[in-house]
């Protein structure tokens, strides 16, 4: 198993874990009423679990197990995966922090994390399906 | 990996590209607002994330990946069962994206039905691969 395989099943795993704590806070009776901020994290769970999640496992195993690009470079291109994790993960991070709070306070600054989080995680998945594309063959 | 996994494959990274694009949007939209009736990409993010990229994926690795010997008519089980599917699946996702978008709830049921029709004829032609290797103890 390739490194950057090693980091996007790890990351993985740790996203898993913060959804499901995520999960159970906002299920908790009167955690919502209590804190604010835990009542707007509904679209960050659901993005911790199938961002963080799901799409960064398939990601690791797909750049693990895809049929080799070449003899020089099995995997494709290292820094297009490498690429691609860094800039999905920052994406996401920055996702969970600016989202409950673009969410409580509509207009401010908050809601440039949110404009970074989308380039970021669009630009992690771009980078990963340029690197995947040519991997896709018969052997 | 045969030829329709390789369907599946790269139709899953066009959708994952897709609709990463329309989550992008939404979510910059959210951010800094630039254009009002944006919301309605929603179905169109979902759908595409959840049914064109994950599902699809995972349909395309299964049948290149599961175990082969001793399966009829092909190592891969039958080719027009696995083109069936692809059809249905990619079929269903268009409608139940553009049927959600536009607001037609008959178009989203038909595409909803066409994806669960896609798992169904998915499984059975992956039914019988679903065994024990031999290499392995558990």
């Amino acid at each position: 198993m390739p490194p950057l395989t090693r980091w996007f099943i790890r990351s993985s795993f740790v996203y898993l874990l913060a959804a499901l704590a995520a999960g159970i806070v906002q299920a908790a009776p009167g955690a919502v009423r209590a804190a604010p901020v835990v009542a707007v994290w509904g679209p960050v769970y659901v993005h911790l679990l199938t961002v963080g999640w799901i799409t960064q496992m398939i990601f690791g195993v797909a750049y693990w197990m895809f049929p080799r690009h070449s003899r020089a470079a099995p995997r494709g291109s290292p820094a297009l995966g490498i690429a691609a994790y860094a800039l999905l993960n920052a994406g996401l991070l920055l996702r969970v922090v600016g989202e409950p709070a673009a969410t409580l306070r509509p207009g401010g600054p908050a809601g440039w994390l949110l404009a970074a989080a989308a380039a970021l995680q669009w630009l992690g998945g771009a980078a990963f399906a340029i690197n995947t594309w040519p991997r896709v063959k018969e052997r | 990996m045969p030829r329709v996994s390789r369907w599946f494959v790269r139709a899953a990274l066009g959708y994952l590209v897709l609709g990463f694009t329309a989550g992008a949007a939404l979510l910059w939209n959210k951010g800094r607002p630039f254009a009002p009736g944006l919301a309605r990409l929603l179905p169109v993010h979902v759908e595409f994330v959840l049914v064109g990229w994950t599902v699809q994926l995972v349909m395309g690795v299964a049948t290149w990946i599961f175990p082969r010997f001793g399966v009829p008519r092909s190592a891969y089980g039958s080719a027009a069962a696995g083109w069936l599917a692809f059809a249905l699946l990619n079929g269903g996702v268009w409608a139940a994206a553009l049927g959600g978008a536009a607001g037609r709830p008959r178009l989203a049921l038909a595409g909803r039905a066409a994806e669960a029709l896609a798992a169904l004829v998915l499984a059975r032609n992956i039914w019988p691969r679903v065994r024990a290797s031999g290499l392995s103890p558990m």
